[in-house]
């Protein structure tokens, strides 16, 4: 007889409970007040869905028998789970994210002020100051440096690393990552408040920059691709599919490529990376001091990269003839174009002439590579 | 009087047109909204004054340097 033992009510503890809510959060966040919907609204329908007991969509089978929540050594046999094995762990679904979004990405502001570059790396020191905190507090090397990683404000990075180094951290580190970066307007302007003075967040810079040839739009990708490789080789994957991307948008012959890679194919990716790390966290997997800890920590992280940033940029102004606006160094954390976005506001708050949105995308999306380089930096001396 | 003439920073779309000639504005109040990188940005007034000219409408592609408006202060 079907009764309530055959229904998820059965299996229903206080800990679904708590992630039904969390869940919720996140819809309400996404859709109420439009905080990254598109990475909010499925990774928050995806945890509901976990949650929801026998639904056997993370399922997987370990030594014949099916176990409910994921499992890294088992075969995957649910829906989501299954997804996530060959999606995330096999590690398609990340790179793949970084060619569309190299195909979204303009370098002009950065090929124009190439010393925002610098500032992309400074923000990096964030990243390795929340791997050293993430150390002393007892998490052994690699997930620390899965934990410092969610610093450089990269969701497919975070994922990519986390997968190789630690990946029974996979769901925390990765909601972490793409939570914080729904949550930079939050996170930043304070730090970036406490380490400048209205004057300085006031400083002028002219809003144009020079123009950018195409040749230097076109070779950058091939030469920052070889270049960044043979330094690094283990960021391949990231970088390689990185600046595919950016020279299918540069390359002026192949925009059918470039469209597709920068909307209906990062899009679908965007899709199945959502339900996938909402998926991963299940009562079972996510209620875990550890993981707890690693959102903890992921606050730290952010807030040490935009710390770095800032700082750079103030250390570069006692050198430079024509001061830049030290709050551009805070966009150094890559979260495109959301760390661009908050520059530009409160450069506006303190002086209404400032339009510092080009100025800020250079540090932006050198952050990226400057996350994808220190994930390849880490895997070298780990993976 | 003074002016102050309002440039175009950044190639964009001008999705709404706030002002019209003869209003009062203080520095900090929208000009107009411009779309650029896929984001709406606001470009304000930078001084209190009257505008005098507006050199755009909405819907409109605009380029650097293009006047957005001119306002004149004491």
């Amino acid at each position: 007889m079907f009764g309530l033992f055959e229904t998820g009510f059965a299996g229903f503890t206080w800990g679904n409970g708590v992630m039904l809510a969390i869940g919720a959060v996140f819809l309400y966040l996404g859709i109420a007040k439009k905080m990254e919907p598109l990475l909010l609204v499925p990774i928050g329908f995806g945890v509901i869905l976990v949650n929801l007991p026998f639904g056997g969509l993370m399922e997987c089978i370990v030594q014949g028998k099916v176990v409910e929540a994921y499992a890294i050594g088992g075969e995957p046999a649910g829906l989501l789970s299954r997804l996530f094995r060959y999606g995330l762990v096999w590690e398609f679904v990340p790179c793949f994210i970084f060619l569309g979004l190299g195909a979204m990405t303009d370098f002009g502001p950065l090929i124009a002020n190439p010393k925002t570059l610098i500032l992309g790396a400074g923000a990096q020191f964030g990243v390795y100051a929340a791997f050293f905190i993430a150390l002393l507090l007892g998490f052994n090397i690699n997930e620390a440096c899965s934990i410092g990683i969610i610093g450089g404000a990269d969701g497919p990075t975070t994922i990519f690393l986390t997968n190789r180094l630690a990946p029974h951290l996979i769901g925390a580190t990765a909601v972490a990552a793409y939570t914080y970066m729904a949550m930079v307007p939050i996170i930043q302007p304070p730090v970036i408040k406490a380490l400048t003075t209205k004057k300085e967040r006031a400083i002028y810079m002219k809003p144009q920059l020079r123009p950018v040839l195409k040749l230097e739009k076109v070779l950058f990708p091939v030469i920052g691709a070889i270049t960044i490789i043979l330094l690094v080789p283990k960021s391949a994957p990231l970088i390689g599919m990185f600046m595919a991307g950016n020279l299918l948008r540069e390359s002026g012959v192949t925009d059918r490529l470039a469209n597709t890679a920068a909307t209906a194919f990062i899009d679908i990716l965007t899709i199945l990376l959502g339900l996938c790390v909402g998926a991963f966290m299940s009562a079972g997997v996510f209620l875990k001091p550890a993981s707890l800890m690693v959102f903890g920590l992921g606050v730290a992280a952010f807030a040490a990269s935009t710390f770095f940033g800032v700082i750079l940029a103030k250390f570069m102004n006692l050198f430079l003839k024509e001061k830049i606006n030290p709050m551009i160094g805070a966009a150094g954390v890559s979260a495109v174009p959301m760390a661009a976005r908050v520059v530009q506001r409160m450069g506006q708050e303190a002086n209404p002439r400032n339009f510092l949105l080009m100025h800020a995308m250079g540090p932006n999306v050198a952050g990226v590579i400057g996350t994808a380089t220190a994930a390849g930096i880490f895997l070298g001396m780990l993976g | 009087m003074p002016q102050e003439i309002i440039e175009v920073p950044i190639t964009g779309k001008i999705i709404s047109v706030e002002v019209k000639p003869g209003d009062e504005v203080k520095e900090g109040d929208t000009i107009c909204i411009l779309e650029s990188m896929k984001m709406e940005n606001p470009i304000l007034a930078p001084v209190d004054g009257t505008i005098t000219e507006v050199g755009v409408t909405a819907e409109q592609v605009v380029k650097p340097g293009e006047t957005i408006a001119i306002i004149e202060y004491q």
